[in-house]
């Protein structure tokens, strides 16, 4: 579809309550187990972030806020109502910046190992220099099993690119400062609606400590932990995940 | 053609290489023993004064957090060479505009080094290597956008005589610019911009500035050249004259071909101690998404190669030793080959070589290489040069004969 002039890929899968899914700096998951089990119970909504997914990004695109504005339009334009927010990662940290604009469409906010605010003082590293380590330092903060990373030397040269192409989209979007905005955690007290915290108990990328403190930041947010998962319990746990999904929106699981 | 003096004024006193993981961002400073820094910088000084002495032109740059370069800020030392110095034009390739914040603090320290020198300046501009992004905290994606706009702000403040202007850019602002003081040079210093490929010497063929290659031999050469040519053609209607071109090469001029091989394979370091990670030679977006992908799968190694050997980096053209009489047919093929340049650029010291041998080598080409090309370039005509490079078929390479062939293993 078209917003801003601009051509974006949006996924939309499955009936039932609108659910806005932000994905993280690893790209689009609309291939993965967890987002096929998510439209057996919601209007998943996926919008693919300009830069990621081959697609160019904007020349005027350099801030997460250009997603931000962008996702505040994607809701007028589809009429959306009664939505759940959900976001990975960098997608959470979008997220978190739309709800504490507007919360006018929205009945709930989940935020899976999101990056966006600081935590610690201005010599802790809160957050993983993923652009200053190696593949294999990545892959062992990244999972709980290691084993689980992609080797990229094995794949074909145009999914290679894309993912070269993400790297570069996760860079502009998040550079400086690093994966954070200082302003975000004077404005989250304007998120009053149901915020959840989803959050790998082995993640080194940002740590349960730094999601805890994160959750503490919003009135009345919960935080779910998801055990033997990294900073992709939807993929390294994705039946717990969706499960823990459905607990925290209402919903049966089915099985 | 003019000839430049290069010393990356290197710390070469390295822990065993297996023991870190790059030279480049993180090789920890306890390394670099003040003491032993101390003379290596007065060394390179001296250096840089002989070449005033030989009549060459001294060249200097910058990088950060390596012991590849001790200088994270070439204007300083350059600086120190406007006063030591009196008659050398003084060369900076150059400025990281992309990784500096306030361009018009470049501005006023170019001008402040052209006037105390007397006019001597030479003023490059570059994009910067991929290491340079972790260092400078810099994302390198859109880094040619802003080293355009950063070029444009400091060559308006040297230009501009009558008060405060304005310039509120995409990447920089500023409200009142007035440097003091102004440019020795009117209407400002020569500038110089390094250029990787055909498409990024488009604007400084527009602009009528030098564009320098670096390192960038018979596989690249004319691609670059021809690109720069064709646009001062189209944007100017009229050839390029041969110095609005620049090369770099290592280079080594030895009295006997034993001499020149031993001081080249010392030269050589400046390659082989480039042990650079893929983290901080791919950082987002200073590469394509192609290019990154080929960094990524180990296809192709950013940067300068790591393992290099002598006899291939002599074949492409990027190292020059030999005999006066073997450097000069050397350079002299790829100065015929690339359509012309009119500035050769010599890395002429690295490593552990000596200053005496690089002196020698200096002295040697100063007097037995330098006059030869000085009347290779005198009457040549850009436009007949151009048109006898098109006419040779493309070249990965030369073939050496028999040089250093008991040397190089």
């Amino acid at each position: 579809m078209q917003l801003q002039g601009i051509e974006i890929d949006v996924a939309r899968r499955g009936t039932g309550q609108p659910m806005l899914l932000l994905h993280g700096g690893g790209g689009p998951a609309g291939k993965q187990p967890f987002f096929d089990q998510l439209t057996q119970h919601f209007d998943v909504i996926a919008p693919t972030h300009p830069g990621f997914g081959g697609r160019k990004i904007p020349d005027h695109f350099d801030r997460i806020d250009d997603l931000v504005f962008l996702y505040l339009d994607l809701l007028e334009e589809l009429d959306l109502r009664d939505v759940i927010l959900l976001g990975f990662s960098m997608g959470g940290w979008t997220a978190a910046e739309l709800a504490t604009m507007t919360t006018e469409r929205l009945s709930r906010l989940i935020l899976v190992s999101s990056v966006g605010v600081k935590i610690g003082g201005r010599e802790d590293r809160d957050i993983a220099d993923v652009f200053a380590i190696s593949s294999e330092q990545l892959a062992e903060i990244m999972y709980h099993d290691p084993s689980l990373a992609v080797d990229v030397t094995k794949l074909p040269d145009e999914q290679l690119q894309i993912i070269a192409a993400n790297r570069i989209a996760l860079g502009v979007y998040t550079w400086e400062p690093y994966m954070h905005n200082p302003k975000l955690p004077g404005r989250l007290h304007r998120i009053k609606i149901p915020t959840h915290f989803v959050w790998g108990a082995s993640d080194g990328l940002v740590t349960l400590d730094y999601g805890r403190a994160f959750c503490a930041m919003i009135s009345g947010a919960t935080m779910t932990v998801i055990e033997r998962a990294g900073h992709s319990p939807q993929i390294e746990q994705a039946e717990q995940f969706v499960d823990a999904v459905l607990a925290l929106t209402g919903k049966e699981s089915g099985r | 053609m003019k000839t430049w003096w290069f010393t990356e004024n290197c710390y070469p006193h390295l822990p065993e290489e297996s023991s870190y993981r790059s030279i480049r961002v993180s090789l920890p400073n306890i390394n670099c023993d003040p003491e032993i820094a101390s003379d290596l910088y007065n060394r390179y000084l001296d250096l840089w004064c002989a070449c005033e002495e030989t009549g060459l032109g001294i060249m200097l740059n910058e990088h950060h957090q390596t012991a590849t370069c001790m200088i994270p800020a070439g204007p300083i030392m350059l600086g120190i060479l406007a006063r030591v110095t009196s008659t050398a034009r003084l060369l900076i390739l150059g400025n990281p505009l992309p990784n500096r914040s306030q361009p018009v603090r470049v501005a006023e320290e170019m001008a402040l080094i052209d006037v105390i020198s007397k006019g001597r300046l030479e003023c490059g501009f570059v994009r910067s290597v991929p290491y340079e992004a972790a260092a400078a905290n810099i994302l390198p994606y859109r880094g040619a956008e802003r080293l355009w706009e950063a070029h444009d702000l400091i060559l308006k403040a040297w230009t501009t005589h009558d008060g405060p202007f304005n310039f509120e850019g995409r990447w920089y602002h500023h409200r009142q610019v007035n440097i003091w003081p102004r440019p020795y040079q009117q209407p400002h210093p020569p500038v110089w911009v390094t250029m990787g490929s055909a498409a990024s010497s488009v604007k400084v063929a527009e602009h009528k500035h030098i564009g320098a290659v670096f390192l960038a031999g018979y596989p690249q050469i004319r691609n670059i050249y021809d690109g720069y040519r064709q646009a001062y053609l189209d944007t100017h209607g009229s050839h390029a004259p041969l110095d609005r071109l620049a090369y770099l090469g290592l280079c080594y001029v030895g009295e006997n071909e034993r001499e020149a091989a031993e001081g080249a394979k010392k030269l050589m370091w400046y390659m082989e101690s480039n042990k650079v990670p893929p983290e901080f030679s791919n950082p987002p977006g200073y590469h394509s998404p192609q290019i990154s992908a080929q960094v990524m799968n180990g296809v192709t190694r950013s940067g300068v190669p790591t393992q290099p050997k002598l006899n291939e980096q002599m074949a492409v053209g990027n190292v020059f030793a030999g005999t006066p009489d073997q450097v000069f047919e050397q350079i002299k093929d790829l100065w015929e080959y690339s359509g012309g340049f009119g500035h050769m650029l010599i890395m002429g010291h690295a490593g552990f070589l000596s200053d005496k041998d690089a002196v020698k080598s200096m002295k040697l080409y100063s007097k037995e290489v330098y006059p030869r090309l000085k009347e290779l370039t005198a009457n040549a005509d850009p436009a007949e040069l151009w048109e006898r490079s098109q006419a040779m078929p493309p070249k990965a390479h030369v073939d050496l004969g028999n040089f250093g062939i008991e040397f190089v293993r």
